[in-house]
């Protein structure tokens, strides 16, 4: 007799309904009441796209424009500088043999992941305070790089993995040098795993919150922080309006590191 | 005159493990050699070595005389063809062969030239644009070939690179190996665990095992006179026998078979006492009896162009005996006696 398949469980559908409800049905009311006419966040009064226009127009829109302008500067220099740090340590972690504590090196280049964010969060304001560091944008941007690191650091290091040994070798063997082997043979054969590090670590930058508020120094915002401040002040049609955008930003950047991730694996 | 390649007195250790112990060798120039050995008897890793992805833990590898011991694989002009290809996935067919070129700094329309012959000495011209993925195994070694060979190396190394192709196409492949290394005039140093391969291909062969160089000679030299047990049991097919010597002068020993039949044989050894003795299936006939050892037929195995005869001598010795499936071939039935013939010297005593 064959296995039952998971399909025909008892209530399988009620379940995965109500856990599909729970993840999603926020996101889908933030989403239709984004395009909301009315003043009101409970209210129906129509379709309109007055908050999309208030975002860029309206009384916060300065204020929003900083935030992300300071986001935007910072999820590319922090995913940018990350991304390289996370490529050489891969190449270091799988390219040069056995070495003393590589898995101790593995776990410190993975600990921000297990780490709970606030404890960094804390940590990294009372390093920056210890050693007389002015918060600001700066702050953001170091401690921005060091979570983003292990992020770009897993498909970088998947796809590195993938990657036998024998193209470096060939390269080598015609004539190429270490820098000719890496920059021609295996950069291009890891693109798709730095590409999709690149992104996901741009997005985990662009969306940070908790670490981000504690480092960032009076009157520096990021847009995450800057929505906050907002929302402290009571939740108005425009944060829907402006979280959409984000959610719509966050999705493009996932799929497409996604899509690209998927392409690179089809080839060797 | 130089030699192409002098490995003097190599070892490699990866840490307490000994891959290679000492092995000294020479190659000559414009020489087909073979290294032949069973997986882990170190003849990879003395390729990788010649090549220089690997580290020569003692010892000196000279390369027309100058010592490349040490240098780095990109500055060594000898070319390798590996054995899963790695071809570059993301290059076309032309450019993974202009690579080489490319880095030695040849210009642009001399080095498309050049791999433009290249790729028509591999039959290939027309798949020039194409990806390697969009090739057949078969063709993704031409290319492979023609990479390697395009720089015009003093030596090109060959990694098993024909077993990852079917049999017909293996086949093919030896002889226009054979073909391409005798016209290009490169010593090709070529490495397989086949030895059928070996032996219709090379001029020499170096028959490796737990990283020591066994026996060292040409084809015929390999399968007729090896030198000990290891190389009589890996080369071909061997009946072994464990033997008495009676007497050894020069190279022929007189060896009492099990059953006490005395037979003259060819010798490795000049140590009286007990010794393992190669008779080769098809050295054997099937004879009337009454001249010579008597044997008992236990089987006729059908082989197509051979019939593999098992018998067992008088003591209960087995011996294979290979016959040739010809018209007038007389298979002799399960169960019967017949005499076998041993042609003088054509048994060899090993060493151990």
């Amino acid at each position: 007799m064959a296995l039952r398949s998971v399909r025909h469980y008892p209530s399988f559908f009620s379940i995965a309904m109500l856990c599909l409800i729970i993840l999603y049905a926020p996101l889908i009311v933030v989403m239709v009441y984004s395009f909301n006419d009315s003043p009101s966040i409970t209210n129906w009064g129509g379709l309109s796209l007055r908050w999309y226009f208030d975002v860029f127009t309206g009384p916060e829109a300065p204020r929003f424009r900083a935030a992300a302008w300071n986001s935007l500067t910072i999820a590319v220099l922090a995913a940018t500088i990350a991304t390289a740090i996370a490529t050489a340590a891969a190449l270091a972690m799988l390219r040069a043999g056995k070495f003393k504590g590589r898995s101790l090196t593995f776990a410190l280049i993975n600990l921000p992941l297990m780490v709970p964010e606030i404890v960094i969060a804390v940590a990294t304001l009372i390093f920056f305070t210890m050693i007389g560091f002015t918060t600001g944008y700066l702050t953001i941007l170091i401690a921005h790089i060091t979570f983003c690191i292990p992020f770009a650091y897993l498909p970088i290091a998947a796809r590195l993995q993938g990657i036998d040994g024998s193209y470096e070798a060939a390269a080598r063997d015609l004539y190429a040098t270490r820098a000719q082997s890496f920059w021609l043979v295996l950069l291009p054969l890891m693109a798709p795993g730095v590409i999709s590090g690149y992104l996901l670590a741009f997005i985990i930058s662009l969306d940070d919150f908790i670490i981000t508020n504690f480092v960032k120094g009076a009157g520096m915002e990021t847009l995450p922080t800057a929505i906050f401040g907002s929302v402290k002040q009571g939740i108005k049609p425009n944060i829907m309006a402006i979280s959409t955008l984000m959610l719509g930003v966050s999705i493009l950047f996932v799929t497409l590191s996604y899509l690209i991730n998927r392409k690179g694996r089809q080839s060797p | 005159m130089n030699n192409a390649i002098d490995i003097r007195m190599v070892t490699k250790t990866y840490g307490t493990v000994t891959a290679l112990k000492a092995v000294s060798l020479s190659i000559m120039d414009n020489e087909f050699f073979t290294l032949l050995g069973p997986s882990g008897c170190g003849k990879t890793t003395l390729l990788r070595m010649i090549a220089g992805f690997e580290d020569v833990t003692q010892g000196d590898i000279l390369l027309f005389g100058q010592n490349i011991a040490t240098l780095d694989p990109n500055l060594r002009p000898v070319n390798t063809v590996f054995q899963q290809y790695a071809l570059f996935p993301h290059m076309s067919v032309i450019d993974n062969v202009a690579f080489g070129l490319k880095m030695k700094g040849l210009d642009l329309p001399t080095r498309t030239a050049r791999a433009g012959e290249m790729l028509e000495m591999v039959h290939l011209s027309s798949f020039a644009d194409r990806l390697p993925a969009q090739l057949s195994g078969g063709q993704q070694q031409r290319v492979a070939l023609a990479r390697a060979l395009a720089p015009q190396p003093k030596v090109l190394l060959l990694d098993e690179p024909l077993s990852a192709l079917d049999l017909k196409l293996r086949q093919a492949m030896r002889m226009e190996l054979k073909q391409l290394q005798q016209d290009t005039g490169i010593t090709f140093i070529f490495v397989t665990h086949d030895q059928e391969e070996a032996l219709t291909m090379s001029n020499r062969i170096a028959v490796m095992s737990a990283g020591h160089v066994q026996q060292i000679g040409t084809p015929r030299d390999i399968y007729e006179t090896p030198v000990n047990r290891f190389v009589a049991d890996f080369i071909g097919e061997t009946n072994l026998l464990e033997v008495d010597v009676a007497s050894i002068a020069g190279d022929r020993a007189q060896v009492i078979l099990p059953g006490g039949h005395a037979i003259t044989c060819s010798t490795a050894t000049h140590d009286a006492g007990r010794h393992h003795l190669s008779i080769r299936p098809e050295r054997l006939t099937l004879v009337p009896l009454g001249a010579g050892m008597e044997a008992v037929v236990d089987q006729v195995i059908y082989l197509g162009t051979d019939l593999q005869v098992l018998v067992r001598l008088d003591g209960g010795t087995p011996l294979q005996v290979r016959i040739q499936n010809a018209a007038r071939t007389q298979v002799p039935a399960p169960g019967s006696r017949i005499g076998l013939h041993l042609e003088e010297g054509a048994a060899r005593l090993l060493a151990d």
